[in-house]
C-alpha cells in the first residue's frame, strides 16, 4: 500500500518568492528518506508541496510534477483533498485538536470526513492506530481523556496515531522530534523505524545521527546562496552520504564545517 | 558604619528636593536610621558587610558612588560597587510592609484635619487624603529604598485612584437604580401590562415580552450574518479584495448611531407597509444593524485566534476546508464566539432610539413581530418617566422598576454568556 514518488525539476513560489529550484528526486517506496540541510533551504516547503499543503498558504504556487502512482498530482484534475488523504503528514510541534479526546482525535481523519462506521469498527482503528504509534499501553485507560492533556512525546504519538488512522500510502513528517526530550525522541525513532514496514516515510531532520540510524535514504538540500532558492545538491543511500558523499558542501555540512 | 554614612549624607539632599511635606520626611528619617543595624530585612548591605568579609571589603566601593548619586539611588549603586568587587549583594533596603498602610493613615488623618478645621466635604477630602498619600509615599520610598521603586509606588496608587474614580459612577448609579426600583418589583410588576391602568399597579410584562421578543429575533438575524462574514473575512477573504472591501464596510457600520439606524428600518418598511408603520420586527431590523458589526469583530477576533497548525491538521488528514472550520474551527473557537454574541446581545438589548421610531409604545401585551406596536423596557422606561400620569410618583416607580429589570437581563445575559463560554471552552485536562 506504499508507492515512490517521483519529483521532476520542481519550483516552489511564495508569491513572487522563489523558495525551492529545480528539485528533482525519486523517493522509494517502504523506506525511509531523510532530508537534511540548513535552516531556511526549504525542506519545509518540499515537503508541503508533496502533499499539496504549500497552496494552503496564500500565493503559494508550485511549477513542475510529483508523480505518484502514475499520476501527476499537480495535474489539472487531481483534487488536492484526495492527494493529503493519500499523503499524511506530521508536524513540527504537536497538534492535536483541542476540542477533542484522544480517542476522537485518532479518528479525526474519519470523522471529520463523516465517514459512517460502526462502534466496533472504530474501536478497532483507535486501537491499531493507537498501537501502531505505541501509545496504546500509555492511555488505553483513558480514551476518552483530552488529546492535549498528555506529555509532548505523546500528543506526537498521538498525531501520528492520527495520521495512520486514515490509512494513507505515505506519511511525510517536518522535524517530528525536535520540541520532544531525548526519550520521547527515541520512542518516535523505534516508531518510525516500525513504520517504515508499511508506509513510505519521508522525514525532514536536523539531528544526523538520527538521520544516519534509521534512513535508506537522505536528500541534502542547501540555499544556492544568500537570497537565492534553495536546492537539492544530492541524495544518495544514507551509507554513502555519511561516508564518500559526492559533493563538497555536503561533507562540509555532515561534519560540522558550516551551517 | 560606611552605608549609614552614606545614607546621613544623602538624607538632606531627598530633604532638599521635597521640603514640603514634613511628616512624610521625619518619618522616613526615623525609619532609615531605625533600619541600619537593628532590621535585617530592611537594610541589605549593612548587614553583609560587617557579618562576611568585614567592612574593608564594602567601603570603598560602597562610598566611591556617592558623590555622583545624588537622590535615593545611592543604595543600589553601593550593592552595584560591591558587586564589582566581587562580593555580589542581592539585598536593597525596602520599605517595612505596613509603610502603605501607615501613610494611608497618615493621609487621611491630614485630609480629615484640613476637611474639619476649614469645614469641606467628602469629596474635598477624599482628594486631599489621596493627594498627600501619593506625594508622600513615594518620597518615603525615594528616601529609604530607590528612585525606581519610588515611580513603581506612585504609579501603583496613581492607577488605583483611576479606579476608585472609575468605580464612583458605577456604584453611585447601581445604588441609585436599586433602590430607586426595587420598590417597584412585585408580583403584579412582572405579570401585567399597563393596560387599562392609571395610577398605581400595572407591570411591565408586555416590555418584557417585547424586549425578549425584539432582541432575540435581532440576534436569529445577526448571528448567522455576522458569524458567516467573520468565516469569510478570516477563512477564506484574507487579504483579498472583496474582503478588505467587506472590512471597511463593518467599520462603517459600527458607527452608525443608534438613531439611524432605526429610521432606517423605520424608511425600509415604510417602503413596504407605508406610512407610519410600526411592528416590533423593525425593531430587530435595527438592532441587527447595529448588531452585525459587533457579532462580525468579535467572531473575527476569536477565528484569528484559532492556530492555523489545527487548520493544517485537518487539511492532512485530507478533510475539505469547509469541514475543517465546521468541525475543527468553530468549536475550537467556540467558547469566544458564544461570549462575543452573548456580549452583543446584551448591548444592543438596552437601545431605545431605534425602537422609539419603529416599534413604537403600547400599553398592551403584543406577542406579533410583524404587526402592530410594541412596547420594550427602555422605552417603557422612558415614557413612563416622561410621562407619568397623575398621581406622577407611580409612573416615576415604574420607570425605575423597569431601568432595574433591564439591567437584570442585560447582566444575566452577560453572566450567561460567559457561563457558555467557560463551558465550550476547550479542556486540557489538566
Ligand atoms: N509562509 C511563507 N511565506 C513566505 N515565505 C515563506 C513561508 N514559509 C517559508 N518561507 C520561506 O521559504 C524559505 C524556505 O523555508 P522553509 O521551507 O521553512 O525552510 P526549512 O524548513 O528548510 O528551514 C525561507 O526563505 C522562508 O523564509
Ligand atoms: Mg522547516
Amino acid at each position: 500500500m506504499a508507492t515512490s514518488i517521483d519529483v521532476s525539476d520542481l519550483d516552489i513560489y511564495y508569491g513572487d518568492f522563489k523558495a525551492v529550484e529545480g528539485v528533482t528526486m525519486s523517493i522509494p517506496a517502504k523506506s525511509v528518506t531523510a532530508f537534511i540541510g540548513p535552516s531556511g533551504c526549504g525542506k519545509s516547503t518540499f515537503l508541503r508541496s508533496l502533499n499539496r499543503m504549500h497552496e494552503v498558504v496564500p500565493g503559494a504556487r508550485v511549477d513542475g510534477r510529483v508523480v505518484m502512482g502514475g499520476q501527476d498530482l499537480y495535474g489539472s484534475d487531481v483534487d488536492p483533498v484526495e492527494v493529503r488523504r493519500q499523503v499524511g503528514m506530521v508536524f513540527q510541534r504537536p497538534n492535536p485538536f483541542p476540542t477533542m479526546s484522544i480517542y476522537e482525535n485518532v479518528l479525526a481523519g474519519n470523522r471529520l470526513n463523516s465517514r459512517r462506521m460502526k462502534k466496533s469498527e472504530a474501536d478497532d482503528i483507535v486501537e491499531r492506530a493507537l498501537r501502531g504509534a505505541n501509545l496504546w499501553k500509555e492511555v488505553s485507560d483513558r480514551l476518552d481523556k483530552p488529546g492535549a492533556g498528555l506529555s509532548g512525546g505523546q500528543q506526537q504519538r498521538l498525531c501520528i496515531a492520527r495520521a495512520i488512522a486514515v490509512e494513507p500510502q505515505v506519511l511525510l513528517m517536518d522535524e517530528p522530534c525536535s520540541a520532544l526530550d531525548p526519550i520521547s525522541t527515541s520512542a518516535i525513532e523505534d516508531l518510525i523505524h516500525e513504520l517504515r514496514t508499511e508506509y513510505t516515510i519521508v522525514i525532514v531532520t536536523h539531528n544526523m545521527q538520527q538521520a544516519a540510524r534509521f534512513s535508506e535514504d537522505t536528500a541534502f538540500f542547501n540555499l544556492a546562496g544568500a537570497g537565492k532558492p534553495g536546492r537539492l545538491v544530492e541524495m544518495n543511500s544514507t551509507k554513502k552520504i555519511f561516508s564518500v558523499p559526492d559533493d563538497p558542501s555536503t561533507e562540509a555540512y555532515i561534519s560540522g564545517r558550516f551551517g | 558604619m560606611s552605608p549609614i554614612r552614606i545614607r546621613t549624607k544623602e538624607r538632606p539632599v531627598s530633604t532638599d528636593d521635597r521640603p514640603q511635606d514634613p511628616p512624610a520626611n521625619s518619618a522616613s528619617g526615623r525609619a532609615t536610621v531605625g533600619t541600619g543595624p537593628g532590621q535585617p530585612v530592611a537594610a541589605g548591605p549593612d548587614t553583609t558587610g560587617p557579618d562576611t568579609t568585614g567592612p574593608d571589603a564594602t567601603e570603598p566601593a560602597a562610598v566611591a558612588p556617592a558623590p555622583d548619586g545624588p537622590g535615593g539611588s545611592g543604595g543600589r549603586r553601593a550593592a552595584r560597587g560591591s558587586a564589582v568587587r566581587g562580593e555580589v549583594s542581592l539585598r536593597a533596603p525596602k520599605l517595612p510592609r505596613w509603610a502603605p498602610l501607615l501613610t494611608a493613615l497618615v493621609a487621611t488623618a491630614a485630609g480629615a484635619l484640613l476637611a474639619l478645621t476649614l469645614g469641606w466635604g467628602l469629596i474635598a477630602f477624599a482628594v486631599v487624603s489621596a493627594a498627600v498619600y501619593a506625594v508622600a509615599l513615594p518620597a518615603w520610598a525615594l528616601v529609604v529604598e530607590n528612585r525606581r521603586s519610588a515611580v513603581d509606588r506612585l504609579i501603583t496608587t496613581l492607577v488605583w485612584s483611576a479606579f476608585a474614580i472609575a468605580l464612583v459612577p458605577l456604584v453611585s448609579l447601581t445604588w441609585t437604580v436599586v433602590s430607586k426600583g426595587a420598590p417597584a418589583f412585585s408580583a403584579e410588576f412582572f405579570s401585567y401590562s399597563m393596560r387599562n391602568v392609571v395610577g398605581e399597579g400595572g407591570g411591565i410584562y408586555h416590555a418584557i415580552v417585547g424586549t425578549l421578543l425584539i432582541t432575540g429575533m435581532a440576534a436569529v438575524l445577526s448571528i448567522p450574518i455576522g458569524l458567516m462574514t467573520a468565516i469569510y473575512l478570516v477563512e477564506y477573504g484574507a487579504g483579498r479584495r472583496p474582503a478588505r472591501v467587506i472590512n471597511f464596510l463593518v467599520d462603517v457600520m459600527t458607527g452608525i448611531p443608534s438613531i439611524v439606524a432605526g429610521l432606517f428600518a423605520f424608511a425600509l418598511f415604510s417602503i413596504f407597509f407605508g406610512p407610519g408603520v410600526r411592528m416590533g420586527f423593525g425593531g430587530s431590523v435595527a438592532l441587527s444593524v447595529l448588531m452585525i458589526p459587533v457579532v462580525v469583530r468579535s467572531c473575527e477576533e476569536m477565528l484569528k485566534l484559532v492556530p492555523n497548525e489545527l487548520r493544517e491538521a485537518s487539511y492532512a488528514l485530507g478533510v475539505p476546508q469547509w469541514r475543517t472550520i465546521v468541525k475543527v474551527v468553530l468549536p475550537t473557537a467556540m467558547a469566544g464566539i458564544v461570549t462575543g454574541v452573548m456580549l452583543a446581545i446584551a448591548r444592543v438589548a438596552g437601545e431605545t432610539a431605534p425602537l422609539l421610531v419603529i416599534a413604537g409604545s403600547t400599553d398592551s401585551v403584543n406577542m406579533n413581530l410583524f404587526a402592530e406596536r410594541m412596547m420594550t423596557l427602555p422605552v417603557f422606561a422612558y415614557y413612563s418617566y416622561m410621562q407619568p400620569g397623575v398621581p406622577p410618583q407611580f409612573g416615576v416607580e415604574r420607570a425605575w422598576g423597569a431601568a432595574l429589570a433591564l439591567i437584570l437581563i442585560v447582566m444575566s445575559l452577560n453572566l450567561l454568556g460567559r457561563l457558555l463560554g467557560r463551558l465550550f471552552a476547550p479542556k486540557t485536562g489538566r
